[in-house]
């Protein structure tokens, strides 16, 4: 199990050192989505039009913040549960998409297309919101702004810590414990 | 007839609903601190490490122990010399929420309806349970609920050939599913008995008790512990990434139930099992 500090968006190379167990500090541009952004990222598509930010090569961070007190970035925010985008998540991943942040197990159809993908799959902690806000530095909401904490956001990390649960290898670590 | 009036109710609500977000309850600190020199795996003990950092940073620096500030579930027992002055208790109450979560920079986290999905914008309506009890007092307890691990909730109508083996199975069963998607250390309430929705709220009350307290009833109580000491087996660990601490405390509450049947629910609530109460 190997330590690395990465820039994010994560580039190809350092993509494939990742192995599930390793852990991550990540440092750099992360957006976050969750469920009504998801759908609605999804219908946008169906309707032949683009996504609100170019989806290639980037990261997705499954959150939805607390709001921010007058003069901080941004509220408690840590990963919510990924399975609930699965049914969205083939399709992101076909258009680029390389990492995803939650927690929780994915389903089959998104371990498919990882692999096929060369997509990674990292575990934040779960419940340790006020922790992770620490390592957000910079938050703006980019796109859906009608849809409060479940709005897109563009954030900047630091040293964002993370675990390495489905590398590109398709190994799961949550199977293995 | 004492009178209580409603805005008493709802500042009290307010307050409860910004306590339990900012800070746990001794129990389940102490339950966290004993886990944490006590877990079996390195990365469990970091996760555990990490969720200790976690609460000293809320309570700190005001920011919530979780994004998600949950729904807002309310027991009210109401005692029945008391009479309410200057409104109605379910609007007081959803005032408190509204109040509690908009000014306690709380994540609204509630749609109106559940298919259309539109958020309310102020975490209202509350959950609310109500029980008429003697005395001329009434006792507010609000439990925020997060829903990563509500989600992993399940209710089991068993036979009451399935008996206490049944109810094992179907415990560990709903801790196997709920994995790392209900952020363990988990807190699992369970509910034995009563009807489909009676045990599906003793389980949830069951979550109220305290961590580390044990059932009156012997047989209940022996069953707790065999039970946490087989769901910390599991081996599924802080944040499900292996290791000795899948619980810090599982809680069993009864009721009489048909002939007929043996109901079973299962809460499960992430380390993050919060509460707060007030009596006025
Ligand atoms: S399950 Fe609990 S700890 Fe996890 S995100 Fe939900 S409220 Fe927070």
């Amino acid at each position: 199990m190997n330590e690395y500090h990465l820039t994010s968006p994560i580039n190809d190379e350092d993509l494939r050192l990742l192995k599930a167990g390793d852990s991550v500090y990540l440092t750099g541009t992360v957006y976050v989505a969750r469920d009504a952004a998801h759908k609605r990222m999804i219908e946008t598509l169906a309707r032949g039009e683009a996504l609100p930010f170019d989806i290639k090569g980037q990261t997705i961070y499954y959150m939805g913040p607390s709001p921010a007190r007058e003069g901080r970035v941004i509220g408690s925010a840590g990963p919510t549960t990924a399975g609930r985008m699965d049914k969205y998540t083939p399709q992101l991943l076909d258009l680029g998409l390389k990492v995803m942040i939650g927690k929780g197990r994915r389903s089959d159809a998104v371990h498919e297309s990882m692999k096929k993908n060369g997509a990674v799959y990292l575990a934040a902690i779960g419940g340790a919101g006020a922790l992770l806000s620490k390592a957000i530095t910079a938050s703006e909401v980019i796109a859906y702004d009608d849809l409060g904490t479940e709005a897109i956001r563009r954030i900047e990390v630091k040293d964002f810590p993370a675990i390495v649960v489905i590398d590109i290898t398709g190994r799961d670590l949550y199977q293995e414990v | 007839m004492r009178q209580i009036a409603a805005e008493d109710i709802s500042k009290a609500i307010a307050e409860l609903c910004i306590e339990a977000n900012y800070g746990l309850a001794p129990d389940m600190c102490s339950a966290l601190d004993k886990a944490a020199e006590q877990e079996s795996s390195p990365l469990g003990r970091k996760v555990l490490g990490q969720l200790q950092e976690n609460l000293r940073i809320a309570g700190e620096e005001d920011i919530p122990i979780c994004q998600d500030t949950g729904m807002a579930v309310v027991f009210a027992e109401v005692g029945q010399e008391v009479h309410i002055d200057g409104g109605w208790i379910e609007d007081a109450v959803n005032e408190g929420v509204r109040r509690g979560y908009v000014d306690g920079c709380l994540r609204k986290s509630v749609v109106g309806d559940p298919l259309e999905r539109v958020n309310t914008g102020d975490n209202t309506p509350a959950m609310i349970h109500y029980s008429i009890v003697p005395g001329d007092k009434i006792k507010l307890t609000v439990a925020p609920k997060g829903f990563g691990s509500e989600n992993m909730s399940r209710v089991f109508m068993l036979k009451p050939a399935d008996g206490v083996e049944g109810v094992k199975e179907a415990v560990l069963k709903a801790v196997r599913e709920a994995g790392p998607n209900a952020c363990p250390p988990m807190v699992v309430g369970v509910g034995i008995g009563g009807t489909f929705e009676k045990c599906a709220l003793l389980a949830k009350k069951a979550l109220l008790r305290e961590a580390g307290s044990r059932s009156e009833l012997p047989h209940i109580a022996a069953l707790e512990e065999e039970l946490l000491k087989e769901v910390n087996e599991i081996g599924l660990g802080p944040a499900g990434l292996g290791g000795s601490t899948t619980a810090f405390a599982l809680n069993i509450l009864t009721l009489p139930t048909h002939i007929a049947g043996l109901p079973v629910a299962v809460n499960i609530c992430c380390h993050v099992n919060r509460h707060a109460s007030r009596v006025l």
